[in-house]
């Protein structure tokens, strides 16, 4: 069992999000994560600004439970299933990192620059993740999806939209790292 | 019964998102990149799996473990909302390193930072709302 505590291999855990798209399908529900962001909009009243949020949030809650169970699957990884956080990624973007000014890129989870708690007194990186959590938001819901719903669900299920949405995901994503991050960093 | 079915499947899944490392900014760059495999293993053996049971469950008409039939509504269509929509999604996943799954994982696993990406997507979802309907879709 000591295989758990290390970082789980692509085929192992691409294997484990297929069950959890079964799980879902045979429990009646789907796999998208992002639609809980417009239920906690409607449940904070956004349905009074737009009519976009006017809807049977209720209906969404087996969701909101799901989140919450990421959140507490988040806890335990991290607390009693990893004794070893650094990630091992490719030597070459280590140094890419490096000359993007990301000092030991891989020794810890996430890069201290963005995620240590240096970052809420730090005016310039907490305002890269404004940038970056606000077009999650409104890209995901302009596309109706995001990485579970259209790249996991929607490819599964052969559909053409969820495939220019990916394609859409990897232009944004390729566009942002190389061409913005050497002005942003 | 069915919330705690909800709350276990959600358990799973944020450990893997946490142990597969999918949850890790740096594997999110990596990715776009093309310096790793890794990610692209982790989406491709899920798609592959998916699309067998999928087309399983539909050839089979298998139903539910509640006994109700199982419907996979085809997604709207249309070419603009997805593309534009897609890239900025792409922009924030890059940016950020996060999809809006993980980043509940990460509040859990302790990166508080996190919390900042968490409201500015609802932030950003909001503003979808009121700009929708100018939006080309």
């Amino acid at each position: 069992m000591s295989w758990i505590y290390e970082p789980w291999p692509w085929y192992v855990s691409g294997v484990m999000i297929a069950l959890i798209l079964f799980l879902l399908i045979m429990v009646g529900k789907n796999f998208g994560m992002s639609g809980n962001l417009r239920t906690i909009c409607s449940i904070c009243g956004a349905g009074n600004k737009a009519r976009f949020f006017q809807f049977d949030w209720k209906a969404q809650r087996w969701n909101l439970i799901v989140v919450l169970g990421a959140i507490i699957g988040g806890f335990i990884a991290h607390q009693f299933l990893t004794v070893e956080t650094s990630v091992a990624l490719n030597p070459n973007t280590v140094a890419d990192l490096q000359s993007l000014g990301f000092e030991n890129a891989g020794e810890t989870y996430l890069p201290e620059k963005l995620f240590s708690t240096a970052v809420f007194t730090d005016f310039k990186n907490i305002l890269l993740l404004i940038v970056g959590g606000f077009f999650i938001g409104f890209g995901a819901r302009y596309a109706g999806g995001c990485t579970s719903g259209h790249a996991i669900s929607g490819l599964s299920n052969l559909q053409l939209p969820s495939l220019i949405a990916v394609i859409g995901f990897f232009i944004g994503g390729l566009i942002m790292i190389h061409l913005i991050f050497p002005l942003l960093f | 019964m069915r919330t705690l079915a909800y709350l276990l499947i959600g358990i799973v899944f944020g450990i893997t998102m946490f142990k597969s490392e999918a949850a890790s900014w740096y594997r999110i760059y990596e990715m776009f990149k093309f310096e790793s495999f890794h990610m692209y293993g982790i989406i491709g053996v899920s798609v592959v799996l998916g699309m067998i049971m999928i087309q399983v469950i539909k050839r089979f008409q298998i139903k539910s473990f509640y006994g109700e039939k199982i419907s996979f509504p085809p997604k709207q269509k249309s070419f603009a909302r997805y593309a534009f929509g897609g890239i900025l999604f792409g922009f924030g996943w890059a940016l950020a390193g996060a999809c809006p799954g993980p980043m509940f994982t990460l509040l859990g696993a302790g990166f508080f930072p996190i919390i900042i990406v968490i409201l500015a997507s609802l932030l950003g979802t909001f503003v979808y709302g009121l700009l929708k309907d100018k939006l080309p879709h």
